[in-house]
């Protein structure tokens, strides 16, 4: 199937874009404003909105229609496989396919501060009525907190013996964020520990593809609820046994 | 504040259960005050040498307050207090302060190698400290005539954040904040400086998700807002963050570069960085006896509290903790309009009637603390990549500020949960508070909240779950309460976290001869300030 953006006719292809350029507002502002829209391959560029903010910046609220579709059969999504279950089914899955507590272990690791990503998945309370994995009686989850030193999470996972280690990077600059999951990955190996564990990543900039990218078994992206992760990481673990098991 | 600010009594309150809370909050603090006041901290002993002028870098770049003080702690000789050894040895060998703090750093001194007695030490000293303190006092004086000429914004102040991690960008978009109606600008931290045991040097360009608190940053920022103040006829604020394992040591640079609000918090470092918390108490205190002199507005930071737990359900460990602090505040000297106690807009949105309870909570706040610059912080929690909601959000927030009145507005950005702001994001909060508090200025004096309604009944449950945990922690000990998680829902063991190595028992004969010239409430518990 062919699509493109949709405003109030299909294929239409409206778009919706605001921005700032680094000039005065004038009639020059307007027009490298409508230049750029016409380059990034939008038809009939609209500014509806141009606004000084400051001496030497303009403000752009803009449209266009976007000329080109994606053909969605050709496409391919990286997406951690995973069947989603509810709280109930989860405990019930760990009981009845691994028999004994899964130990989970969360940081923001690096220079990161923010804890709002992990604890949306880590705390009782959990996010949008969905309970953190502290709340699942199957589930033994250790919340390290904010700003935690990879080598730090790494010897904590292994004196517990973590099944699952959940990393979470919300707010990064610069990208700071891919070298420090990468030296995790790589702590893990030099520990031999990489194996043993279902290694996830998550934050509002984080997506499977990448996580697999950078060495991960899963990534988790905004708007993730614990049952989603506590899923996967039920799943993965009664699948890893189960080879295991074949294996020997 | 204003004068509309200033009415403000919306709802009933019981004020002997106000009493009571603030009656328990003064027996928890002042439990604290012995352990206080018989212990210093490497942090506060470096911001002994930065106040007594020593400021550079030794050759490996290592600030010359860290030279100083851990080559003290490595003689085990830190409870005399640096300044007694500094002061030995200028005696000793009859040489200047930076004399004496130059040839330690090249392995020449030891100071600690000959005491004097500590009269003698005290009265070469003192000058050096008396002009420290005169040039706190100045600043104060500066910003009360540059306020006096220029006027200040109208409350609730709009308080911006600039994080670019050069000081230089930073300076531009502060400018441009300025221009666009920020009546307070934040020089977010570096991320991870809280945890640096040392305060770095000079102009920096690089930081990740904010700028490094330096006294050249600090100097920089203030003369960009000094300048945009003058071209746009207001004095514009300037905050950081006197918090982390160098809290005492920004408040000091803070002082002397004429900075003007400044996050200091009693638990903050505790709960939040994993501080330890013996270290903590002592470091707040300094902290905030400085910050008392130079005439700064302290922040202090409850709104946190929210962030890792239900706004809703854990309301009242908000007010519980304000009364804590504004006990430690008073005690360090503060007066109450230097006392910008925290709070957030952070209950879930999808709750039914939650903007009654978010106006409940506000309204209390505001009514228990009246005199006092309360700090409203944005929603966060519930922000998304859904710019378009999260604008709206912060239209409520903004709405329940002015309503209430609400001193220290910090605006919500519409991209909270994706980058730190860009220029156009500031310009829409800053374009978003500025219509509704507008729109709606005097809306509070034509408000009249039903008699036993919901938002009444609401704000007194709150306030009686304040009181019995305010009992509690009294009848536990602080210590002891957070040991057991009672706030933020982060449980922290009393001799474990960062910095407890810094922390010394005082000996005899210590000298800080910052003790008797910062103010501090007389220990009787009465309410003079002396200094």
């Amino acid at each position: 199937m062919l699509v493109k953006p949709y405003g109030d006719t299909m294929n239409d292809g409206a778009m919706q874009l605001s921005f700032t350029l680094p000039m005065r507002k004038g009639d020059e502002a307007r027009e490298a404003a409508r230049v750029l829209l016409t380059r990034m391959g939008l038809d009939d560029p609209q500014i509806v909105h141009m606004e000084a903010i400051g001496e030497e910046f303009t403000f752009f609220v803009a449209y266009g229609k976007c000329t080109f579709a994606v053909d969605t059969d050709e496409l391919t999504v990286a997406r951690a496989q995973v069947e989603k279950m509810d709280f109930y089914q989860i405990n019930k899955f760990i009981k009845e396919h691994i028999g004994r507590k899964i130990k989970v272990i969360g940081a923001c690791t690096g220079t990161d501060a923010h804890t709002v990503g992990l604890d949306a998945i880590m705390n009782m309370k959990g996010f949008h009525g969905d309970y953190g994995l502290e709340r699942y009686p199957e589930f033994v989850a250790v919340n390290m907190g904010s700003q935690v030193p990879n080598e730090t999470l790494v010897a904590k996972a292994i004196e517990m013996g973590a099944d699952a280690i959940l990393v979470s990077q919300v707010v990064t600059q610069k990208n700071v964020h891919v070298p420090n999951l990468t030296r995790l990955v790589e702590l893990l190996e030099a520990e031999g520990y990489r194996d043993r564990v279902i290694l996830i990543c998550g934050g509002p900039r984080i997506s499977h593809e990448l996580a697999v990218e950078l060495g991960y078994d899963a990534g988790f992206g905004p708007g993730t609820v614990p049952s989603e992760v506590a899923s996967y990481i039920a799943q993965e673990l009664a699948r890893r046994l189960a080879q295991t098991a074949r294996d020997e | 504040m204003s004068p509309d600010t200033m009415k403000i009594d919306r709802f009933e309150l019981d004020a002997g259960m106000i009493e009571r809370a603030r009656a328990a909050a003064r027996a928890i603090t002042g439990s604290m005050q012995q352990h206080i006041d018989a212990h210093t901290t490497t942090a506060v002993e470096r911001t002994v040498c930065r106040l007594l002028g020593i400021n550079g870098v030794d050759e490996a770049g290592v600030p010359l307050p860290n030279v100083v003080v851990d080559a003290v702690a490595d003689k085990g000789k830190l409870g005399q207090g640096v300044a007694y050894w500094l002061g030995s040895a200028c005696l000793e060998h009859g040489i200047t302060l930076d004399e004496a703090v130059l040839d330690l750093a090249i392995g020449k001194l030891d100071i600690t190698a000959c005491p004097r007695p500590k009269e003698e030490v005290e009265k070469a000293l003192y000058p050096i400290a008396a002009s420290a303190i005169e040039r706190i006092i100045e600043n104060k004086q500066k910003r009360e005539a540059l306020i006096k000429k220029l006027g200040l914004g109208q409350t609730p102040w709009l308080y911006v954040i600039v994080a670019t991690g050069n000081i230089y960008e930073d300076m531009v978009q502060a400018k441009a904040a300025a221009r666009q109606g920020a009546d307070i600008i934040a020089v977010i931290r570096s991320t991870g400086q809280s945890l640096l045991d040392y305060v770095p040097y000079g102009a920096t360009t690089e930081g990740f998700g904010g700028t490094y608190a330096t006294q050249e940053n600090f100097r920089l920022m203030r003369a960009a807002l000094d300048e945009v103040g003058e071209e746009i006829g207001k004095y514009v604020r300037l905050v950081n963050y006197s918090s982390g394992l160098c809290m005492p040591e920004i408040a000091a640079l803070g002082a002397m570069e004429r900075l003007d609000l400044m996050l200091s918090d009693s638990m903050y470092g505790i709960l939040f960085r994993d501080i330890n918390m013996e270290r903590t108490f002592v470091d707040q205190f300094f902290s905030r006896r400085i910050l008392a002199l130079g005439g700064l507005i302290i922040n202090t930071g409850e709104d946190n509290y929210l962030t890792t737990d239900d706004a809703y359900e854990s309301a009242h460990t908000v007010i519980a903790s304000q009364f804590i602090n504004e006990q430690f505040a008073l005690a360090a000297g503060l007066s109450p309009w230097q006392i910008g106690l925290g709070h957030a807009f952070q209950m879930n949105p999808y709750m039914e009637d939650g903007l009654l309870n978010e106006i409940a909570q506000a309204q209390l706040i505001r009514q228990l603390f009246p005199e006092y610059p309360i700090k409203f912080m944005p929603p966060t929690k519930y922000m998304t990549g859904n710019i378009f909601f999260g604008h709206l959000l912060n239209a409520m927030f903004n709405f329940v500020s002015v309503l209430t009145g609400q001193s220290i507005h910090l605006l919500g950005m519409l991209t909270e949960a994706i980058h730190t702001p860009y220029l156009q994001d500031r310009h829409l909060s800053i374009e978003n508070a500025k219509y509704i508090m507008n729109n709606a200025r005097h809306l509070a004096d034509e408000v009249v909240y039903a008699k036993d309604g919901r938002i009444e009944k609401r704000a007194r449950a709150v306030l009686e779950k304040a009181v019995d945990l305010l009992d509690y922690i009294r009848s536990r000990g602080l210590m002891e309460a957070l040991e057991e998680g009672t706030f933020a829902a982060v449980k922290r063991p009393r001799k474990g976290g960062k910095g407890y190595d810094g922390v010394v028992e005082k000996s005899p004969d210590y000298y800080n001869p910052f003790e008797t010239l910062l103010p501090r409430r007389a220990p009787a518990g009465g309410d003079v300030t002396c200094w």
